[in-house]
């Protein structure tokens, strides 16, 4: 890196982008979390600004719509005081033929400090973050990883439960497709707790054993001793016969309602990354019941946890974005020490 | 004019020669071969010392972008690359805009490759008419235009009638049915070998039974039908012993894996590595080692390189969406020479399995050294380290799935009826 002073991964994150969990140390996820816990107190007062990022320019690129993500990250670089653009190119650049590539250089050119990434194929985030010099953020790539979501997730579930370690987290439902499911995994081992897998063998393979995990196709053995219970959202398009039948019938087996909560711990809680599919996943009132739902928390803790991220990130950005390179030629050193 | 090559280790697995002497051929074909060759007056010798002369290599898998998409590759730049490779007999699928399908194309492509192309082509032609599975393709009149076999190139006929009513009909004329074997609905959205690694990087896998499926349908539609039936690659253990049944049972069946898939791994699709995106897809090490057990045991019986060019832009791409396949006419006999080197495969087996045999499966009179042949020959470094370096190259992309290997085997000059068509100047 140039010579500016870097935190060291004990104090600190050193990521030049945030792709995935993969490749962050405990400390680091430790050290984010600490970081977003301050900014939940911020958040719930009258001021809730600040000036980390003044002057800094956050561009939010978004191939695949995501009007909760978008407003989330939004949010959170405003409150920062970053200057804050918003792309949604699911439906226009790149449908007129220009490359995930060309929208990298081109967007580089205008010496954004932080990109937030979101696309529909695994691995195009870590693609765009090699051809530009600014800090990249992943906002969800493809059945990949979402970081900042399983970051909430572990800050929801700290301060509801007072701990990572030792936990037992069940994650349900089409896994297989899930980014939200592999990032989660992966920051849950990290921290320490047991992660048991629920959904039906088509979105649940087998290959999912080399991962550490604890594979179930029921739901009752699934939940089982699980101290959060983790619902994910069924996509439209696999809902009739090419993985499961049917709705009904995916409630009935795998559908999170009081009944089924039984199987796991009596202080149990219930999560979903939204947007919930209302008698799909998971039962309407369950979902609103302040007592187990911890959904509306993550909301919440989404918008402290990308603050906390975005922060991290702009610390290690070199300072003074005159002397920013430009170009993929000319990225600054450094760039070997990806978190991915 | 008369040329001979003096000196040089005569390596030909066909007819079983392996002793140090001399070629002689004219500007067509092999005069003499063997230990006491006389040199007629005025021929022009080539020190061989040191090095073997092979026949020039038959690489059956080649897929040019000419005509339709010149930008990948022309007969030309592809002919190029291969006389870099010494290969001097390339066969040519049938994926081109407009495909192969029909007798005036296969002669068109003829045409065009003796007028631009420095080494031999020989186009296949669909299985059916525009490589869509539906309705099957003119056999007699494609054969008699040229077209050395039948294949619908990168896809697969999926519908079993219309593969059992073209083999059928095939068999008559003895053709070659070459299969891309592989279901195409268990292929899906799949973009890499299923499994772990796939779970891992959030990618839609091909499991090993979208091939071992159709290799099994096809094989009974062989017994059906009595045709000659290649498969065009394979990629699994289980694949092999699929083929080594069917042979076995004296079936007309045989099989071949491209290079890469003997050099490579799933692994080396770490990190979205698009270069490595294969299809068939590269699958475990395991397999990896099976194929070249199967390769050294003769249950594969050829190596092809697959050659697929890809401009950038299909393959600067996140992997779900770049291009499947990689170049590699140029690189083909070094690959395999290495794997003789590093791992010994034999090398009357590798040799023979990138020109002899091929040549026979096509009824071509190509792949060795015999006297009367044509004087397509590589004469050739064995040892010779190399890195591969996609840039140097020849064909007009770049995208070499070992792209940064080190190699070891070059080819010093390569001969097409007796004329030289490459000579390294290093």
């Amino acid at each position: 890196m140039t010579g500016t002073s870097e935190p060291s991964a004990l104090e600190g994150f050193s990521g030049r982008h945030l792709l995935g969990i993969q490749g962050l140390s405990p400390l680091e996820i430790d050290y984010l979390l600490n970081l977003a816990d301050d900014y939940v107190e911020l958040n719930r007062r009258a001021d809730k600004k600040n000036d980390i990022l003044r002057g800094r320019t956050q561009i939010n690129l978004f191939f695949e719509s995501s009007t909760r993500t978008q407003s989330s990250f939004e949010l959170a670089g405003k409150r920062l005081g970053a200057d804050v653009m918003n792309m949604n190119l699911s439906a226009s650049s790149i449908n007129k033929g220009e490359t995930l590539v060309d929208t990298a250089v081109t967007l580089n050119a205008m010496n954004p400090d932080l990109l937030v990434v979101r696309h529909g194929s695994s691995g195009a985030v870590n693609l765009l973050s090699q051809k530009v010099s600014c800090a990249v953020l992943n906002a969800g790539d493809g059945a990949h990883e979402h970081p900042t979501q399983a970051l909430l997730d572990a800050l929801t579930i700290r301060r509801a439960k007072g701990k990572l370690q030792g936990l037992r987290v069940a994650i349900c439902g089409d896994i297989v497709h899930s980014r939200v499911a592999r990032s989660n995994i992966l920051l849950l081992q990290a921290m320490g707790a047991t992660v048991n897998l629920v959904g039906p063998r088509t979105m649940l393979p087998k290959s999912f054993d080399g991962l550490g995990v604890h594979r179930f196709h029921d739901m009752k053995a699934g939940l089982e001793g699980c101290d959060i219970v983790m619902m994910l959202r069924i996509q439209n398009e696999r809902m009739h016969g090419a993985y499961i039948p049917s709705v009904r019938e995916y409630f009935h087996l795998y559908g999170l309602d009081y009944e089924k909560l039984k199987f796991a711990k009596e202080d149990a809680c219930v999560m979903h990354p939204g947007p919930m599919n209302r008698g799909v996943e998971i039962d309407s009132i369950l979902a609103d019941d302040p007592e187990r739902s911890l959904i509306a928390k993550q909301v919440e803790m989404g918008v402290a946890v990308r603050m906390a991220v975005l922060e991290a990130l702009a610390k290690n950005l070199p300072n003074g974005s005159e002397d920013l390179p430009n170009g993929s030629e000319d990225l600054p050193n450094g760039s070997e020490e990806e978190s991915v | 004019m008369m040329h001979a090559i003096t000196n040089t280790r005569l390596f030909d697995p066909a007819s079983g020669l392996d002793e140090t002497g001399t070629i002689l051929f004219n500007d067509e074909s092999i005069i003499a071969c063997g230990k006491d060759v006389k040199l007629p007056e005025g021929t022009t010798i080539t020190d061989g010392t040191g090095l073997i002369t092979i026949s020039g290599l038959v690489d059956m898998q080649v897929f040019i972008g000419e005509p339709g998409e010149e930008y990948r590759e022309t007969l030309a730049t592809a002919s190029q690359a291969a006389a870099a490779g010494g290969v001097t007999t390339m066969i040519m699928m049938p994926d081109t805009q407009p495909v192969i399908d029909d007798a005036a194309l296969v002669d068109y492509i003829s045409r065009r490759a003796r007028g631009t192309a420095i080494v031999n082509v020989h186009p296949m032609a669909g299985i059916t008419k525009g490589l869509d599975g539906e309705m099957m393709n003119e056999f007699g009149l494609l054969h008699e235009a040229g077209a050395v076999a039948f294949t619908d190139g990168n896809r697969s006929v999926m519908n079993a009638r219309i593969m059992q009513k073209a083999m059928s009909y095939a068999a008559h004329f003895d053709a070659l049915i070459m299969h891309h074997a592989i279901d195409a609905n268990l292929v899906g959205e799949g973009v890499m070998n299923e499994g772990e690694l796939a779970i891992r990087l959030g990618l839609a896998g091909i499991p090993v039974i979208a091939e071992t499926i159709m290799i099994e349908r096809d094989i009974r539609l062989v017994e059906a039908t009595g045709a000659r039936y290649h498969v065009a690659q394979i990629s699994s253990r289980e694949s092999i012993e699929i083929i080594r049944q069917a042979k076995s049972k004296g079936l007309p069946v045989t099989c071949g894996v491209s290079v890469n898939h003997l050099m490579l791994n799933q692994n080396d699709v770490e990190n979205y590595r698009t270069f490595a995106k294969l299809m068939p897809p590269l699958r475990t090490e395991e397999d990896r080692q099976a194929l070249i057990a199967a390769l050294a045991d003769g249950t594969i019986d050829v190596i092809v390189s697959g050659h697929n060019p890809q401009g950038e832009d299909a393959k600067r791409r996140p992997f779900g969406e770049a291009e499947f396949g990689s170049i590699g006419v140029e690189t083909l006999l070094a690959a395999g020479l290495t794997l003789h080197h590093e791992i010994e495969v034999p090398l009357p087996r590798l040799i023979e399995a990138m020109s002899a045999t091929p040549a026979r499966l096509l009824g071509l009179k190509a792949g060795t050294l015999s006297v009367g042949h044509k004087a397509d020959l590589a004469l050739i470094d064995i040892d010779a380290p190399w890195i591969v370096d996609a840039d140097s190259l020849h064909s007009r992309s770049k995208n070499a799935a070992i792209e940064g290997r080190k190699v070891q085997g070059k080819v010093m000059e390569t001969f097409v009826a007796g004329k030289t068509v490459f000579k390294n100047n290093d």
